[in-house]
């Protein structure tokens, strides 16, 4: 791209690989450098544009769901001539089920764990903890490109004739390994099946090379315990995915084999779905369904933490840093992500209190989940404890954290109450569910990801997203934000049920209306908001402010590189002398000590 | 992607950097294509754990189930338990004569474990051809359910490691590997004893027990 002899540090100067000296070292081609790239920095970045473009297809879906239940059967404005020509431009209930299978799967597939694990996953670990790339940088590029098949089959399912996949992102059997079970379930759920296991290629690939960088890589002096907790937080993650995933990888199988070969792993003795026994058909019974939910749950449990967990760390890291204070308890923050993540292994049943499952078995699930509240407890005051008297600079990624703070408190707490099984018994399956998980997912570790992204931006392209608008940004997503999400309390505790189409039909819930509408503009709102984000993003990406090294005035390793890192990250040797939260140090005359300044 | 870890190669995979070389701070005294290597052997045995705890819930859970004895073949299958287990020991001499630098006996005994992996891959395949012959299908009951695809993707392992100790032994044939340069026939190795392991366990839980 430019000249390959720049001579001194020109931070912002186009792609990674140029910002240092570079005395006649290969410049590499676009696509060698771009799309098949072993630099950790751009594979993350790869990431984080993937994320980010199915975080608008996930939205776009819901949208069309709070359309329907706000005015249901009603003319779909723009697209609804382009998908429904044949009921009146309205949805129908198969399109329906599909989306909110679709957008449950792709959120949470393709959306918050390749954008926590992958993209901030890959760009942060080896500049944080002052290694030049990960362990294994062409096991890394196949990560990323594990998630091309598994695009390719999401979007075949998508697109197949006869309607997506309708089982819910749970694929729950016999409604999802009968054909005859729900309609579009044809060989959608197969290519939905086979794009989880895709999925899982990638996320483990990940997995393997994160642990390994962080054991391994870490730059002289970076002891364990002098890792800044977004590390901590990676690290915890990749070992939840490294021995949570491989069972739903073999579950994924075992529900493909009984779709395929008709195998009976999940298919009752005795079964007739829509006036057909599968048996009659030649498939193999007497398996258990309930199988099905144990193993999924006990790879998705732990994938809930694999989604907050490393939400988690990113505020701690950009709690301390804008809140110029040391971070409140180091070490607890550390033991209480490891024992949330460890405690995430023998909770999974709490999924399951409605199923049919031995009840005292329901009552071990019960305690393990209320446990669970203790170290989260121990994180939220540490955080708190952080902010106690701290100068806070509210800049935009600092809202966002305390975004992230505020809402996980909501989530949690509701998370602690519906952990108790006959309160479960009670709100199971309705809005209370919705709203618990999308305070976590959506005011959690969307928000963490949005702190992210204005944090490390100018790490990731050298220049600084717009304050004023992202400031603006915040504010919208975050009142409108509870604006959807709180009043989906109100409509569990009507009673109202999820994943119903028209729950107006039934004389209970016709009150409930109104209020849906309510949820329905704010939803719409918190969408259309997004555009300032989206417009940040991309005017900030040519137009934004150039920066230095340190923009935040930070601690971590990441901040002695360039910006942009150019190709191996550091320019120096790099040696840790302490914690990564020593600020307002009374030893330095500046409120910050780097971790990787010697002090004389 | 067992290849990619296997064959890391700090020439090819270390980022070309024109700085100082790098300094790490100590982890444990383990290469990590090694200590990856173990990684990945733990998420292989969270998968066979998914697939042989889903046969205890079902077999545990039937109203009955059939004998093996009547069903499979276990005089051939033990036999091929016993190959297996063979090749194990082979790989072990094959490490053991490169780790004397011992060239030649590094591709005798390499050549020895990929001609008893394939014999056993053989044997699966000719027992798999006479079942399906004589109508068992995995379509037939939850016995042929499980059977075929615990002993299926054990098999699918066992190709994979015979091809990866194939390539190894391309790279002994050629005198890639010395005394100071074994790692990744030490990796293949591992993975080899793994589907090895795998294998006594479930011969013992479908055939025997």
């Amino acid at each position: 791209m430019s000249a390959p002899t720049t001579t001194h540090v020109k931070p912002g100067m186009g792609a990674p690989g140029t910002v240092r000296e570079h005395h006649e070292h290969h410049e590499l081609s676009f696509l060698r450098k771009y799309i098949f790239s072993t630099d950790h920095k751009v594979i993350g970045i790869q990431f984080l544009f993937t994320g980010l473009t199915f975080f608008v297809v996930g939205g776009l879906m819901a949208m069309a769901i709070r359309w329907q239940l706000a005015w249901p059967w009603t003319k779909m404005p723009v697209i609804g001539g382009i998908l429904f020509p044949n009921t009146g431009e309205a949805i129908t209930p198969e399109f329906y089920t599909m989306l909110f299978t679709m957008h449950g799967t792709l959120m949470i597939f393709f959306v918050i764990i390749p954008l926590l694990t992958g993209a901030f996953g890959n760009f942060l670990i080896p500049l944080m903890i002052g290694a030049p790339d990960m362990a294994f940088p062409r096991l890394n590029m196949f990560g990323y490109w594990a998630m091309i098949p598994a695009i390719a089959c999401i979007v075949m399912s998508f697109m197949n004739p006869g309607g997506g996949p309708a089982a819910g992102w749970t694929a729950y059997p016999p409604l999802s390994t009968i054909e005859t079970a729900a309609p579009g379930s044809l060989s959608a759920q197969t290519y939905w099946l086979l794009a989880l296991t895709w999925i899982g290629v990638s996320s483990m690939m990940g997995a393997i090379n994160y642990v390994t960088t962080i054991v391994k890589m870490r730059a002289p002096g970076m002891t364990m315990m002098r890792m800044p907790l977004v590390i901590w937080a990676l690290f915890i993650a990749a070992l939840l995915q490294l021995f949570a995933l491989p069972v739903l990888t073999a579950a994924s199988i075992m529900q493909i084999l009984d779709r395929t070969l008709h195998t009976g792993f999940f298919t009752p003795t005795n079964l007739v779905v829509n006036q057909m026994n599968p048996e009659m058909v030649g498939a193999a019974a007497g398996g258990q369904p309930l199988l099905w939910q144990h193993l999924f749950w006990f790879y998705s449990h732990p994938a809930v933490y694999v989604m907050v967990v490393p939400a988690m760390g990113m505020a701690s890291d950009i709690l301390a840093t804008h809140a110029r204070k040391p971070l409140f308890g180091y070490k607890p923050m550390v033991y209480s992500l490891a024992s949330i993540a460890g405690l995430g292994f023998i909770v999974w049943g709490h999924h399951m209190f409605t199923s049919g499952m031995n009840p005292a078995l329901g009552m071990t699930f019960m305690v393990s989940t209320i446990i669970i509240a203790l170290p989260s407890a121990i994180k939220v005051f540490n955080w708190l404890g952080t902010l106690w008297g701290a100068r806070i600079r509210l800049t935009t990624p600092m809202l966002n954290a305390l975004g992230f703070v505020a809402m996980f408190i909501v989530g949690g707490l509701s998370g602690i109450w519906m952990a108790a099984t006959p309160v479960d018994i009670y709100i199971h399956d309705t809005y209370i569910i919705v709203a618990h998980f999308h305070y976590i997912v959506f005011g959690g570790s969307v928000f963490a990801i949005f702190a992210s992204i204005y944090h490390w931006f100018p790490k990731m392209f050298g220049r600084m997203m717009n304050e004023t608008l992202g400031k603006i940004h915040f504010v919208g997503s975050f009142i409108f934000t509870n604006c959807v999400f709180y009043m989906m309390h109100q409509l569990g505790m009507a009673g109202l049920m999820r994943r119903t189409a028209m729950p107006y039909d039934y004389e209970t819930y016709a009150h409930l209306q109104p209020l849906n509408q309510f949820i329905s503009i704010s939803a719409f709102c918190l969408f259309a908001w997004q555009i300032i984000f989206v417009f940040n993003f991309f005017h900030s990406l040519w137009w934004g402010k150039r920066v230095g090294r340190n923009p935040w005035q930070g601690c971590s390793l990441e901040w002695e590189a360039p910006s942009p890192p150019g190709h191996g990250n550091f320019d120096h040797q790099i040696e840790v002398y302490r914690g990564p939260y020593e600020y307002a140090s009374p030893e330095v005359e500046e409120d910050y000590l780097p971790q990787a300044k010697k002090l004389s | 992607m067992t290849d990619a870890i296997a064959t890391y190669d700090s020439a090819v995979d270390a980022p070309r950097d024109h700085h100082p070389v790098y300094d790490y701070d100590s982890g444990p005294p383990v290469d990590r294509g090694k200590f990856a290597i173990w990684l990945f052997l733990a998420t292989e045995i969270m998968f066979f754990t998914g697939l042989i705890g889903t046969y205890l819930v079902i077999r545990t859970g039937a109203p009955s189930w059939p004998n093996p004895e009547h069903r499979l073949a276990i005089g051939v299958t033990a036999l091929n338990t016993f190959v297996l287990i063979v090749s194990s020991w082979t790989v072990v001499r094959g490490l053991q004569a490169i780790e004397k630098d011992d060239k030649g006996g590094l591709v005798k005994w390499l050549g020895l474990s990929i001609l008893l992996g394939s014999t056993f891959v053989g044997i699966q395949a000719y027992e798999y051809l006479e079942l399906i012959h004589a109508g068992a299908l995995p379509n037939q009951d939850l016995f042929w359910t499980t059977f075929y695809t615990m002993t299926g993707f054990h098999g699918l392992h066992v190709i994979v490691g015979v091809i990866w100790l194939f390539c190894i032994w391309v790279g002994a044939v050629r005198g890639t590997y010395s005394a100071h340069n074994y790692l990744r026939v030490e990796l293949a190795g591992l993975y080899w004893h793994f589907v090895d392991l795998v294998w006594v366990l479930l011969f013992t839980l479908v055939y025997l027990m």
